[in-house]
């Protein structure tokens, strides 16, 4: 039987509860009848033989490239650079499709006689990943022959002596790459496009740049002009990265992209009720809940916090394209968009979601208030295509603990700018004129960065921006259960219950609101008509 | 006349210690050894000496922690038993050139009040809380007025008053206003004694009465660069805020706050700072605990200033760091003469334009009569949850035309 395609319920009197994350836990809530819920399209089927579907794309490229074989040759100098523990979410069973994707390339390269490989990690200014997430990403067998040989890398972004300036766009942009990746014969690309936003151009313009080259495109006005970041022809994000891609390739740089797509099947065979329909729940699936609700919420969140962040996601591989950066994301695309996307009919007054436990940047690590908001305003507020899910001065309502609580060797700059930033301004535009620049030039946070692993001291200034778009479009945002501190240092408004929440929002939507809301995760796009 | 007097009782005075320790600071006065007593009123020491009437006369962190039993045992030859505690003082001058005129009392009991002559080479210098003779001459020993068994003390209906100790009060100052001279004017010392420049990184620990003021006069005769104030609860974070932090941060966040200000590396375990590889430029302590002294130990820069404006007692602390990085710690007591651009000025004298610039009366939170002095001294030692900074006692008679405050909160 074929996967079904995502829909839009509308709530009546028979409608069970709907399924609302609320981080490490999750609950039922009753939304007032005639409210939309957003369901995403059922995971697609999986390659029946992903190595094969592997070596197939390797060796009929996209675009005007030639296979991978032919590009391969002794004396050659090879770049492997991949995604990093930011994809794809949660983190999926092993094999990782890094895993089987880079075997493939390093076959091909042992074949032609390639002897100079170098694996880099693409952190951009993501924290650096421990020796185990490498090993989970890569392979036993890879990091192994890699690692302890000192070849494999994790791109540093404050490594002067390994950056490149390429040139400036059309537009100015600076362009700043890893010195290995550009002076490799062949820089070969290996991605999980989880959502339509990654891949393309950005994997490496921006994974591989350095911040002179980001700031570019991660501020403020970009982010507003980017609606949205999963829409590519309507992103400013984007646009910008296609301009220094283009810029990439005239440089000389020569980019074999291989680009892959994960189905929507997010929790294993014990959580699976987490990605069904409510009303579709048999008696097992409703005693799990009922147990496994209950236990969390007598649990310690960082055991809670622990138990989820041990969950790997059985994700299969519904599609491989390699070859031209552009033909190839082109088609991912086409794959991302049909196992994600769902018509929607109208915005509505006040959108609703439940947040889970796990966004990009905190794999392993705590959700804490200025990830909550980006995973809600930057993240799941921008999963649509043509108009957002919320009309213009509406009300998003998210449910999430939002403790006021930080991992420092995460995020320790994050720390500072919630405690020393927000508590003097939410503002976008001052944030980023009065403290990006010390933030990303401080050199504490510098060195955490590059020898602990520290995300770059300007990051929770992005994850700010990042909300920017949303910011300026809705009128209110409320946060269900989170702590009131936190969430009032957002800027946020904090609620007990759903209800307190829609009877708050009716200051600004009135009493007779239309309500929408956003089954996720699994992960969806809405199509706004 | 009533008057609140501390008397000589080692039992009485290990009993507060203990009963502070167990239930909280200004605790010890219930069981300590100090007395609401009807006393004759202090006699007129020799010529030049006047007598005082309080109307206000406010509660300090020394005060409590003398009675508290927390005192150091540094001060057994600086005062003398009997004594009637209260330095902070504004009230009615009777006798003298201020006769019928409201003064404020500068309570250092220098060279001048003890009639001794020649002056110290600090009084001489105008350095007064520097008097090498403050355990001699005319007078018992006692450091200041409230410490001295011959003069009397503010928790009282009168004392005596030497006319150099005095400093006659404007007319648009309001009592409250007063009051606060004399703990603004040794936040005017700390402040001028160091005198950051003005690319300066500078913390203030501490945010009761002594805290807020020094981030006021900082603000108001220094414009050091940056300003961060620790405050440990909302309304003293409020009142920073007012009154010229550019930052203020809780104390658990002292370590992030300085390093973020003074771009500084970190030595960190697990992400949290253990101490500063560089740090800010001058820390004010003014809490004076083992703990707040380690924080600015850990966040001053090296050959930085540490400067205790908190009254310490006896500390443990790992002197490591202040010899490996050649730290300047010093002390900032009481006031005498401060080097300005305009040249030398009394401390009271910039005292009294701080608390009209500033408008420090604001930190005057509450009240008491003298009946009421254990409720006092136990919101006085609890000032900063109960949301409020400068607590007084209340001496004003009906006859001066103010009926006697109670609680102002």
């Amino acid at each position: 039987m074929s996967p079904r395609p995502g829909f839009v319920l509308e709530v009546d009197r028979s409608t069970p509860q709907t399924l609302f994350w609320r981080g490490e836990s999750f609950g039922l809530e009753r939304l007032p009848v005639g409210s939309r819920v957003i369901y995403g399209p059922e995971p697609l089927p999986a390659l029946r033989d992903p190595d094969a579907a592997i070596r197939h794309a390797l060796d009929h490229p996209l675009g005007d490239s030639a296979p991978l074989r032919t590009l391969l040759h002794a004396g050659m100098k090879l770049t492997v650079a991949f995604d990093d523990i930011s994809l794809p979410l949660p983190p999926m069973k092993s094999p990782d499709v890094r895993q089987r994707v880079i075997e493939a390339v390093l076959d091909l390269a042992a074949e032609a006689g390639v002897d100079d490989v170098v694996l880099i990690a693409a952190l951009a200014l993501h924290r650096r990943m421990t020796d185990d997430e490498l090993r989970h990403a890569l392979g036993t067998r890879v990091f192994d022959a890699f690692a302890p040989h000192g070849l494999l890398l994790q791109h540093d972004a404050e490594d002067p002596s390994n950056i490149v300036h390429l040139g400036q766009t059309d537009e100015g942009e600076d362009v700043e790459l890893n010195k290995r990746a550009v002076e490799s014969d062949l820089l070969v690309y290996v991605n999980i496009n989880l959502v339509a936003m990654d891949g393309g151009h950005k994997s490496v313009a921006t994974g591989l740049a350095s911040y002179k080259s980001l700031k570019h495109h991660h501020n403020v006005r970009t982010m507003r002009a980017s609606k949205s970041f999963m829409d590519r022809h309507h992103s400013e994000l984007h646009t910008s990265n296609w301009r220094m891609g283009k810029l990439i390739a005239a440089a000389g740089v020569r980019i074999f992209q291989i680009e892959t797509t994960l189905n929507t099947d997010t929790f294993p065979a014990e959580m699976r009720f987490l990605q069904r329909r409510e009303w579709e729940w048999t008696a097992r699936d409703r005693a799990t809940f009922y147990a496994s609700s209950k236990a969390l919420d007598r649990t310690p969140p960082e055991v809670a916090r622990r138990i989820f962040h041990s969950v790997k996601a059985p994700h299969d591989l519904t599609s491989v394209q390699a070859g031209e950066v552009g033909a190839v994301h082109d088609q991912t695309l086409e794959h991302v968009f049909r196992q994600q996307i769902v018509p929607v009919q109208g915005q509505t007054d006040i959108l609703t979601m439940g947040l889970p436990y796990i966004c990009p940047y905190n794999v392993n690590s705590i959700m804490n208030p200025i990830l909550v908001a980006c995973l809600g305003l930057g993240y799941f507020f921008n999963l649509y295509r043509g108009r957002p899910l919320v009309r213009e001065g509406g009300v998003v309502i998210m449910s999430h603990p939002t403790p006021w609580a930080f991992n420092p060797v995460h995020h320790p700059s994050y720390i500072d700018f919630f405690e020393q930033v927000l508590s003097e301004t939410t503002d976008m535009l001052e944030v980023e004129s009065k403290f990006e620049a010390a933030f990303a030039t401080d050199p504490w946070y510098i060195h955490l960065y590059r020898t602990s692993y520290a995300y770059h001291g300007v990051h929770p200034l992005y994850m700010w921006y990042w909300c920017a778009h949303a910011l300026e479009h809705v009128g209110k945002v409320i946060i269900v259960g989170g702590d009131r501190a936190a969430v009032r240092r957002l800027g946020f408004s904090p609620a007990s219950t759903l209800a307190d929440a829609l009877e708050m929002a009716s200051d600004v939507v009135g009493r007779d609101p239309s309500i929408t809301h956003l089954h996720t995760p699994p992960l969806l796009i809405a199509d706004v008509q | 006349m009533k008057a609140l007097v501390f008397e000589r009782n080692l039992a009485r005075f290990a009993a507060s210690r203990l009963a502070s320790a167990v239930a909280g600071t200004g605790h010890g006065v219930a069981v300590g050894p100090l007395e609401l007593l009807e006393v004759d009123p202090p006699s007129l020491p020799g010529p030049g000496w006047v007598r005082l009437e309080p109307r206000l006369a406010g509660i300090c962190g020394s005060d409590l922690a003398t009675l508290d039993g927390r005192s150091s045992r540094y001060f057994e030859h600086l005062v003398s038993f009997p004594f009637v505690p209260g330095h902070e003082i504004v009230g009615d001058v009777r006798g003298g050139a201020l006769d019928g005129r409201r003064a404020v009392l500068e309570p250092v009991l220098g060279c001048e009040a003890r009639g001794i002559a020649p002056l110290c080479a600090a009084c001489a210098g105008g350095h007064k809380g520097a008097c090498e003779r403050i355990a001699f001459g005319s007078l018992a020993p006692g450091l200041q007025t409230g410490y001295c068994t011959d003069t009397g003390g503010g928790w009282s209906a009168g004392l005596v008053a030497h006319e150099s100790q005095l400093h006659e009060v404007p007319e648009a100052f309001s009592d409250e206003a007063a009051v606060m001279v004399e703990p603004a004017a040794c936040a005017v010392h700390a402040a001028c004694s160091t005198a950051p420049p003005s690319s300066a990184s500078v913390i203030v620990i501490g945010a009761g009465t002594l805290g807020l003021c020094t981030v006021a006069a900082l603000r108001h005769f220094c414009l050091p660069g940056t300003l961060v104030a620790a405050a440990k609860h909302p309304e003293q974070r409020r009142l920073a805020r007012d009154l010229g932090a550019d930052h203020v941060v809780e104390p658990a966040e002292v370590k992030r706050a300085a390093r973020r200000v003074s771009g500084s590396l970190a030595l960190a375990t697990d992400g949290r700072i253990d101490r500063l590889a560089g740090g800010v430029d001058v820390v004010y302590d003014c809490v004076g605990s083992p703990e707040s002294l380690e924080q600015a130990l850990a966040i001053v820069r090296p050959g930085g200033d540490i400067v205790l404006v908190g009254m310490p007692g006896v500390t443990k602390v790992d002197l490591a760091p202040l010899w490996q990085r050649e730290v300047h710690l010093r002390g900032a007591y009481a006031y005498g003469s401060e080097t300005r651009p305009e040249g030398p000025r009394s401390t009271f004298a910039l005292a009294f334009e701080l608390v009209a610039a500033a408008g420090l009366e604001r930190l005057v939170s509450a009240a008491y009569p003298l009946d009421r002095y254990e409720e006092a001294v136990a919101h006085a030692g609890a000032a900063g949850r109960r949301g409020s900074v400068k607590i007084v006692f209340d001496l004003r008679r009906p006859s001066r035309g103010r009926k006697p405050t109670e609680e102002a909160e």
